[in-house]
């Protein structure tokens, strides 16, 4: 592409320029937030708001630190939820994708298709039902459970990506290892595995990242305040009214801090990304 | 789709036949065990909520008291509930505010950022990256920057003198309740539709849009003529993503509004939760889910049929 557009000198500022205004514009709320999170107490209830903080401070991260049951265990309870969601998801699916890629299955494809289930059938509209039944196995206000209903909402999309990941090993070496003796599990762990890293790293990343964010599941399930996922005591921390009403410094503390491991997973792992958005709007 | 056909299973041909078959029913065994967790897992937990939901949605049940078959009562009752169609009138009007700005924008900007010079793969990064923040959180934030008192958009605008006196914006008039939102939705998402137009505007070939060069057309020309019907695909593809993400929107509802102004802001998910958590209409609130899920499916068997298509 970059042959085929000569722009001219003109039109090239007035691209950067507009980069650039896009850019502060769409970085302005971030840059915002963040700053505030850092006025000191008094500060961050103005108003009139403020543009920039006049001192910095960490008393908002401090207030957040031991608010009701303490960030810790707000933190604890995302990261449980987001990490058991990738290894459960990793489990079912990494298996799952090789037996469809590779081994002769009647009716592979109907099973496929069953398995994509739930990309037709929006999450919202099952959380009633599923809240029946977690309530009968003791599964609500458990970070077990908010786990198996991100891995719901999360497997018909990983089980794609991967599948067409193993689709792509080339046969050859996995006749090599079958030849050398290799059973279908070392097949699978030595071959296979090693091979479809990428896809593996993009699953694990979009698993974290909607389960460290959602929402909705985990404001229906969780109902006990100290099983809180971090967005959830954000929200109730929105309405709680202290004297002065809303705590604003301390709730955006408590945004940047969700923000930040969500970003920095990303820049560091772009390329995985995208790819996998690619593949998976186009599911 | 890519192929969904199996390989060959991996049987040397010298192999005499009887062994092959038998190794291939043993593979079949291994296969279906390694298929079996996920495929139960499924079963387990979209399955057969699923069919629950059809169940529930029969009854009257309040989780006190035991259900009571009330055959389609709980749907006669949405077609009349007016809360119901408020919330489905309400959802539509925001889905039509919305799916032009993040389709025409997300364009634009894909058409301003395709290219690889360093500065327009940072926009893209920049314009990318709100994508993966949680609704839930951006919505948090925005609340803030939102807010009568406390927010800096009042603040901004007083300065400017664009305003006299600070505006309302969340929660006392439904209209100017969805302008906010939507605002806050759009700097959240329009990056997802950037990145997938970006990418089917990379993979057109260059020598196609070098000929159109050639030909003498103008570059609003060449975008008309080639480049948007070369991706006309993907912006169907990404409409109907979009169309499907705001017909189930709810976070940004729940936490900037609480669908206040009197349910006026009250989407069809939200007015679905109120009546399955808060108020334990559970039946009802199933039967509202079926009706929105029905609907929804429409849509997506569309996009599925259409992302099929492309992959052809």
């Amino acid at each position: 592409m970059s042959t085929t557009v000569r722009s001219t000198g003109r039109a090239r500022y007035l691209v950067a320029a507009v980069c650039v205004i896009i850019c502060t514009v769409m970085l302005m709320p971030l840059v915002m937030s963040v700053l505030a999170s850092l006025k000191p107490t008094v500060e961050s209830a103005a108003s009139p708001p403020t543009y920039l903080p006049h001192a910095f401070s960490f008393d908002s991260y401090q207030r957040l630190w031991t608010y009701q049951e303490g960030l810790p265990a707000y933190l604890a309870n995302s990261l449980g939820t987001a990490l058991l969601a990738i290894a459960i998801t990793l489990a079912l699916t990494v298996p799952a994708a090789y037996a469809l890629a590779r081994f002769p299955i009647p009716g592979k494809e109907v099973i496929f298709v069953v398995l994509l289930m739930a990309l037709i059938i929006p999450y919202q509209a099952l959380l009633t039902p599923i809240f029946l039944m977690f309530a009968k196995l003791g599964l609500t206000n458990s970070l077990l459970g908010l786990a198996i209903l991100h891995t719901a909402i999360q497997l018909p999309f990983s089980l794609y990506v991967l599948r067409n990941s193993f689709n792509a090993v080339p046969p050859e070496l996995e006749e090599a290892a079958i030849v050398d003796g290799a059973s279908s599990f070392q097949a699978l762990r030595w071959v296979f595995i090693p091979s479809t890293v990428p896809a593996i790293v993009t699953v694990a990343l979009f698993t974290f990242i909607m389960s460290w964010n959602e929402f909705l599941g985990a404001l229906v399930l969780m109902s006990r305040g100290s099983m809180y996922t971090l967005p959830l005591v954000l929200a109730s921390a929105r309405t709680e009214t202290s004297l002065g009403g809303t705590d604003w410094g301390m709730l955006q503390a408590g945004i940047t801090i969700s923000i930040v491991p969500c970003v920095l997973v990303y820049l560091l792992l772009q390329r995985y990304y995208v790819s996998g958005l690619m593949s998976g709007a186009v599911k | 789709m890519s192929t969904g056909r199996s390989r060959r299973p991996v049987d040397s041909p010298l192999k005499p036949l009887g062994e092959a078959v038998r190794r291939n029913r043993k593979s079949r065994l291994v296969g279906f065990a390694y298929l079996a967790p996920a495929l139960l897992f499924v079963l387990a937990f979209t399955a057969y909520p699923l069919a629950q939901m059809v169940w529930v949605s029969f009854h009257n049940w309040s989780l006190i008291s035991p259900p009571r078959f009330v055959g389609l009562a709980n749907y006669t009752r949405a077609v009349e509930d007016t809360q119901f169609w408020v919330s489905f009138r309400f959802t539509l009007w925001y889905t039509a505010l919305i799916t032009p700005v993040l389709i025409v924008g997300g364009y634009l900007l894909a058409l301003l950022t395709s290219q690889n010079s360093p500065l327009r793969r940072f926009t893209r990064t920049v314009i990318f990256t709100p994508v993966v923040i949680g609704l839930g959180v951006s919505s948090l934030f925005w609340y803030w920057l939102f807010s009568t008192d406390f927010g800096l958009v009042n603040r901004a605008l007083l300065d400017l003198g664009l305003i006299d006196k600070p505006v309302l914006w969340l929660g006392v008039d439904a209209d100017i309740s969805n302008l906010a939102i939507t605002t806050s939705v759009v700097w959240k998402v329009i990056g997802f539709g950037m990145i997938l137009f970006v990418g089917a505007i990379q993979a057109i070939p260059a020598d196609v849009t070098e000929a159109a060069q050639v030909d003498g057309a103008s570059y609003r020309q060449r975008v008309a003529r080639v480049i948007l019907p070369l991706t006309m695909r993907t912006v169907l593809l990404v409409t109907l993503v979009s169309v499907i993400g705001s017909l189930l929107a709810v976070d940004q509802f729940y936490i900037m509004t609480a669908g206040q102004p009197r349910n006026e802001t009250a989407t069809s998910v939200f007015y679905v939760y109120l009546n399955s958590f808060p108020y334990l209409k559970l039946g009802y609130g199933a039967a509202l889910s079926m009706i929105l899920a029905v609907f929804i499916l429409v849509f997506t068997i569309v996009q599925l049929l259409l992302s099929r298509r492309s992959h052809a």
